[in-house]
């Protein structure tokens, strides 16, 4: 009888201790305004950190279009960009980091 | 819990994680099985395995086979009802290095979903010639230069080899089109047999594009008819992906590196020729012209 130990096994999303929010150089930023929570930057996200959720209640009479809004979890974001090319309202803007900012020294 | 989670090595832009979430999407749970490649690499390292449903790696050449044991195993067991049982392999591991099993594995008839995850070469180890390398294209065992243009070799045709083993459901996919890509993958559950499903996936790297270009570019593929978006039932072709304005494959190759040297080689030209002659005969063969 061959037993596993539990050290040569892996368990399931481990991955999600990895953070790999710092590896780009920027990283999107939504505006809430313009989205039209359509979900289409969710479904192309290559890193899985785009989510639809409900639209804060104070803010949902302001913008009658969309109920739900996008929302970014900037830990895994590798800041490829493809969620600002594929958002069809333009609601998405790539922004340098601020570390990125200002002249080399 | 998700199939597939965040925190995987791939790079900012790759087209892999796009294509696989969504074929999960339609399809989870279910058992995964993957060939060597990127894929493997992004995702199973020891302590950092993204996956969330059972995932099990062998060998670059046997994904099909390890795939077909899995499937008469757990008929064996009576345990059919857990899901269906997914390969995710790249386009070396289909189309070069595991073709014999994955051929046994048409020809056995097993009810295995197989996706070929095709990003036009050997990118895991550095942009190598594979069989579903297209024509022209760079890459660091056909270099361009005095001796070649780039691959001279046409792209294998995997949808017709496909097909001669008269596999129930064949199509392609591209990354482009990701509501797309859940449906095939939903739809080919529906048939009892061997399915498979080829998605175009664009490789940042490799192609020498910007991470952002990712989906344009793959959307180019399509829009110009070089990668043709197919579904064959049976053996019928049920439904192409129709092109309203088809563009000059000149626009898709000027934006990537690995064709770059086609604008000033000698015979650069005569591939371009031959490359707009693919695509001419592509939108002739399957009626992609609206």
């Amino acid at each position: 009888m061959i037993r596993i130990t539990l050290g040569a096994v892996s368990k399931p999303l481990e991955s999600l201790k990895i953070k790999t929010g710092d590896w780009g150089a920027e990283y999107p930023v939504i505006d809430e305004e313009k989205c039209i929570g359509c979900g289409e930057c969710e479904i192309f996200c290559p890193d899985l950190c785009i989510e639809l959720v409900e639209r804060p209640e104070s803010k949902k009479e302001e913008s009658k279009k969309a109920k739900k809004v996008a929302k970014i979890n900037y830990n895994y974001c590798k800041g490829c960009g493809i969620c600002e090319v594929v958002c069809p309202a333009e609601a998405i803007k790539m922004e340098l980091k601020e570390i990125y900012k200002g002249e080399l020294k | 819990m998700k199939a597939f989670g965040s925190g995987h090595g791939a790079c900012p832009g790759c087209g892999l994680p796009i294509a696989v979430k969504n074929v999960l999407e339609s399809v989870a749970p279910c058992f995964v099985v993957n060939s060597t490649g990127c894929l493997e690499i992004i995702s199973s390292q020891y302590g950092k395995s993204a996956w969330g449903v059972p995932y099990i790696h062998s060998l670059f050449e046997n994904a099909a086979a390890v795939a077909a044991g899995i499937e008469v195993a757990l008929k064996a067991l009576g345990r059919t009802d857990e899901g269906p049982i997914v390969v995710f392999a790249g386009d070396g591991a289909t189309a070069d290095i595991g073709i014999g099993m994955l051929s046994g594995m048409f020809d056995r008839r097993h009810n295995v979903l197989y996706v070929c995850l095709d990003n036009e070469a050997y990118q895991n180890t550095g942009n190598q010639q594979s069989g579903l390398t297209p024509t022209g294209c760079y890459t660091t065992t056909t270099p361009s230069g005095k001796m070649l243009p780039g691959k001279l070799g046409p792209k294998k045709d995997m949808v017709a080899i496909a097909l001669a083993h008269k596999v129930p459901y064949v199509a392609t996919a591209s990354v482009a089109f990701p509501r797309d890509i859940r449906r095939k993958a939903k739809r080919a559950l529906d048939f009892d047999g061997p399915k498979y499903l080829q998605i175009h996936s664009p490789c940042v790297t490799g192609w020498g594009i910007e991470g952002r270009q990712a989906i344009p570019i793959a959307r180019l593929a399509v829009e110009t008819g070089l990668y043709p978006i197919l579904e064959y039932e049976y053996g019928k072709l049920v439904r192409v992906r129709k092109i309203k304005q088809r563009k000059p494959v000149e626009e898709y190759l000027k934006l990537q590196k690995r064709y770059r040297h086609l604008l000033k080689h000698p015979r650069g030209y005569e591939i371009m020729e031959e490359l707009q002659r693919i695509a001419d005969e592509n939108a002739m063969k399957f009626g992609l012209d609206v």
